[in-house]
């Protein structure tokens, strides 16, 4: 069971690394880089708080291997806010209070990057279905499609 | 839980990728969008010796219309089915179909044909390719066989692939211009994995229905076509009437496999309030008053 060379670009900064192929990105993520923001959840695709773009779409890094995303740009939750200065997305959840726990957040915050710039003015109605993979236990969704909205009316004002 | 370890290989075309299938007959998966086998793997379920990625493959991956026919290769993602305007041109029941997968992210990275090799009883595309009488493509370095979906699903997660082949593509007849279509399906959470769901497809000539077709994901062990719904349907004028009796005789003879999502009979009345929704709406949809 030999190693794999993985090359990715994770919020700007270039990694080279060896890799057993059965680490997944999260765990890739997580461990060998110490961006430890992506959160691990359910492990099998259900609850979509390890949500992160790889290539600017949004996939699961607990059901993609590490190996599979050599040559790829990774965007994580790590990179949304510039030094001190947070993103809109981040402004709009702390405000609206899209966040209790956070345990979901990073996915959510990686989701509703990705729906806001395929849709820059979605409707409630298009925020709740962009959302339906990331599961919240805390909120009932209700702020989280508020901050969303919240943050779609900055990015537009 | 993490999987166990696994010999990783990433060939570059569909012929290094034949030769790794035949070489590891027996003790490999092919990784395609890994939405169904990555959970598996990690379950341990499923623990190939070596993993097959067929993701650098870009040969794989298109959405063709030929000579009636639209052929989706076996890199093709579900999101590239609901983007595209051919697959909503030849086969829209495809489309909606795809639309009730899983969610955005899941969509993102699964496969039509990873779906079908998957061969879940109760997964949406399986049933929908039944339903449209879609052409399997097995490969293997002796050349290429084509199996009817009928044919290729063979149990729960069984199919017709041998041990040295590899889907490759999928190819679904289109229909006559003017056939309706519909898709609907009961879950037990927004797009969580349906319970039971149906197909539909038809088309009315001169106030009658010539061609009708109706499958059905939940309601057996594989997905199923329902050979006596087109027979009810195929000659007879739309109308409630029918529409009953048509139900009536799908749903004869089906004993749903009971689960924790729903017993044997509530699979049966759901499956016969499904059927005649799914009707009801395809007919409309092929111009009929219902």
């Amino acid at each position: 069971m030999s190693t794999q060379k993985v090359e990715v670009t994770v919020n700007g900064t270039s990694y080279h690394a060896e890799v057993d192929p059965r680490l997944a990105l999260v765990d890739f993520l997580r461990d060998e880089l110490g961006l430890t923001g992506t959160h691990t959840g359910c492990e099998q695709g259900v609850c979509g708080s390890c949500t992160v773009l790889v290539d600017g779409t949004s996939v699961l890094s607990c059901l993609m291997l590490a190996v599979q995303a050599d040559g790829t740009e990774i965007s994580t939750v790590e990179g949304l806010s510039r030094g001190e200065q947070m993103h809109s997305l981040q402004e709009a959840f702390w405000e609206k209070q899209g966040l209790q726990c956070g345990y979901c957040t990073p996915g959510m915050l990686m989701r509703a990057k990705e729906i806001l710039a395929t849709n820059p003015i979605p409707t409630a109605a298009e925020v709740r279905e962009g959302i339906a993979g990331n599961l919240c236990r805390c909120t009932g969704y209700q702020f989280i499609v508020e901050s969303i909205l919240d943050a779609a009316d900055r990015a537009n004002a | 839980m993490k999987s166990a370890p696994f010999s990783y290989h990433a060939p570059a075309s569909i012929a290094e990728a034949l030769v790794l299938k035949a070489a590891h007959s027996g003790n490999s998966a092919i990784l395609a969008g890994g939405q169904s086998l990555m959970p598996l793997m990690r379950f341990r379920i499923a623990n190939p010796a070596n993993l097959i990625d067929i993701n650098r493959i870009d040969e794989l991956s298109y959405i063709r219309r030929v000579n009636g026919t639209l052929t989706i290769g076996a890199l093709t993602r579900h999101a590239d089915v609901l983007a595209s305007t051919a697959a909503q041109v030849a086969a829209p029941l495809l489309v909606e179909a795809v639309g009730h997968v899983g969610h955005a992210q899941i969509r993102h990275r699964g496969t039509i044909a990873g779906s079908a090799a998957h061969a879940d009883p109760s997964a949406e595309i399986p049933a929908a390719l039944m339903a449209l009488g879609a052409q399997m493509q097995c490969s293997s370095r002796s050349g290429t066989r084509s199996v009817p979906a009928e044919d290729f699903f063979m149990g729960p997660f069984s199919t017709a692939i041998a041990d040295n082949e590899i889907l490759t593509e999928v190819r679904i007849p289109e229909w006559p211009e003017g056939t309706g279509s519909a898709w609907l399906e009961l879950t037990r959470i927004y797009h969580g994995f349906p319970v039971v769901g149906v197909g539909a497809l038809i088309h009315i000539s001169d106030g009658t229905i010539d061609r009708a077709s109706v499958g059905m994901c939940g309601m057996a062990g594989t997905p199923i076509v329902s050979e006596a719904a087109t027979a009810a349907l195929v000659g007879n004028a739309p109308s409630t009437e029918l529409i009953e009796d048509t139900t009536s005789t799908a749903i004869d003879g089906l004993q749903p496999p009971a689960d924790v999502h729903g017993s044997t009979a509530y699979r049966l009345r759901a499956g016969r309030a499904y059927i005649k929704r799914t009707l009801t709406a395809a007919i409309r949809n092929a111009g009929g008053v219902v």
